[in-house]
Formats: C-alpha cells, structure tokens, sequence
C-alpha cells in the first residue's frame, strides 16, 4: 500500500515525490552558485591573460579528459537506467546499474589521480612543484590554480556521488527501494546528472582553449 | 500517479547525441576558428548540458515549479557572468 512510504506530513505520494525533487533542484540551485563563484574567477583571468591561459591549457592532455569525459557520459547513462529499473520495480536490474555506475564513477577517479601524477611529473603544480618556461609564468600558474581547485571539487562531487550510489544499491537490495518508494534513487540520479554537467563544462573550459595543433 | 516512465531507446538515443557532441567538441578545438573557437565550445557544451537535463533528469516531465526553481540557478549564473562580461567589452582601455 503507497500509505506505507508516505511520510506523516504529506497527503499523498505524488506531493512526497513533488517535494522531493523541488528540494533537489533547490540544493542543486546553490551547488549552480557555489561552482558558479569559481567560473567567474576563471572567466576573469582567462579574458585578463588570454596567451598565458592558451599555452597553459595546451599543457593539459585531451587523452586524459577526453576518455575521462566519455567515461562520465557512459555512468550518466547506466544511472538513467539504474532509475528506470527501480521505477520499474527490478530490483536486480536497479543493483546492478547502480554498481556499474559507481565502478565509472571510480574509473574517472582513476584516470584523474593518474593525471594529477603525470602533471606533477611535469612541474604543473602551482606553489608546490611549479616550472614554467615562459614570459608569463605567475599567470599560468594561475590557471593552474583554477585547474586544480575546480577538478578537484569536481572529483569530491564524484566521491560523494559514488558514496551515495553505494548507498542505493544496498538499500536496493534490500528491497528499501522499490516500484512505489523509487524515490531516493531519483534523487541520486539527479545528483549525479548534475555532476556529470559541471564536467561536460570544465572540459572545454580547461582542455580546449583556443586551438590545438 | 506514478511518475512517467521514459522508455530506454529515449535514453540510448540522448546518450548517442551526447558522445557525438563530445567528439565535435573535441575535433572543433583542433580547427583554428580565431575568436569564435569559445563561443561554439560553450554552446556545445551547452547543448549537452541541456540534453542532460531536460531528458535525464526528467525535467520534460517535472511540474512547472520544479522546472522554474531549476532554471533559476542556471539564470542567476547567466547574470553572474553577463555583466561581468559586460565590463569588457565596454572597457576602452
């Protein structure tokens, strides 16, 4: 019976679900905000030192962001359909796309924790191991800065994202979530979703500046 | 009411977009476009982001205050952005 997953201070399950994805999209709002502070840093210094951004940002390999961007694609797909099955009532189904998820969301971790290392082996870590041949090495280190900060809260997201995902697929299995109470893996879904769109702009805002050769 | 239930080729045909879009992006960055190289990376990623959006996270079936409070985010960064950039292109020095 759907009275079993109402909380007491609603009326029916459709006004549960419709507060539940008003209150997403309102958290989702402030993390728009809270990434939006450091684009406006960004955009700032890149029209402020459009030479220095392009040749630091051709030091950054598309090989590493490219696959690392398909990657995410991909988990965002198994997610939707991860969200299906629980709508669906397949609770085997909605296991197994939530872990596939969370074993993308890993793989894009471990392709960064490889580029982090590949660019400290190239002296692109600002204040700590930074070289930079150049007339212009203050504000390419900036970028830098920029590049860290906005992939490494990027990665926290994904942490988190994988963490919540984990969540899911135990509370999957044990039939928490099902056809009528899908819910929390909605929710999930849209964090994740979210997740993935701040990637799908800091790829291009850090790997594609101007024009490679 | 349950909620609608997209059926998974929609799912498929949003995930194929999206990877061509990637690839687009990818191979319009090795294309020398001058000034204009930014503006067709944003408006692709855009598109995706977009894409994501309306059909993933089911905002094509949300109730319109749900649509309204997720535009607004995106709006307020609009303006963020605009008239920051706004100082730049009136700024004569």
């Amino acid at each position: 019976m759907p009275e079993d997953t109402v909380a007491h201070q609603f009326n029916t399950m459709e006004q549960q679900r419709e507060a539940d994805t008003l209150g997403m999209w309102i958290f989702l709002a402030t993390e728009v905000m809270f990434f939006g502070g450091l684009i406006l840093c960004y955009t700032f210094a890149r029209f402020s030192y459009p030479q220095a951004f392009e040749e630091a940002s051709h030091r950054l390999y598309v090989g590493y962001g490219g696959p690392n961007t398909a990657i995410l694609l991909c988990s965002s797909l198994t997610m939707a359909f991860a969200v299906q099955s629980a709508q669906l009532g397949r609770r085997r189904a909605t296991v197994a796309f939530l872990l596939g998820t969370a074993c993308l969301g890993l793989a894009f971790l471990v392709v960064k924790g490889f580029e982090y290392h590949t660019d400290y082996v190239e002296q692109l870590v600002p204040r700590w191991h930074f070289k930079w041949e150049g007339s212009e090495a203050p504000h390419a280190e900036l970028f830098f800065w920029l590049y860290f900060t906005l992939t490494a809260l990027h990665a926290i997201h994904v942490t988190i994202g994988i963490g919540l995902l984990l969540v899911m697929a135990v509370l999957a299995a044990r039939r928490k979530i099902s056809a009528e109470n899908h819910m929390p893996a909605e929710i999930t879904g849209l964090y994740w979703h979210f997740v993935d769109i701040v990637w799908v702009f800091l790829f291009p805002l850090l790997y594609l500046i101007g024009h490679r050769q | 009411m349950t909620p609608a239930i997209v059926p998974a080729r929609t799912y498929l045909v949003i995930f194929g977009l999206l990877m061509a879009l990637l690839f687009a992006t990818v191979a319009a960055a090795y294309i020398d476009l001058g000034q204009l190289n930014l503006p067709l990376a944003m408006a692709i990623a855009s598109v995706k982001a977009l894409l994501i959006i309306v059909f993933l996270m089911h905002l094509r079936h949300a109730s319109r205050l749900t649509q309204l409070f997720a535009s607004i985010g995106f709006f307020w960064l609009a303006i963020l952005l605009l008239l920051a950039m706004s100082d730049y292109v009136s700024r004569l020095w």
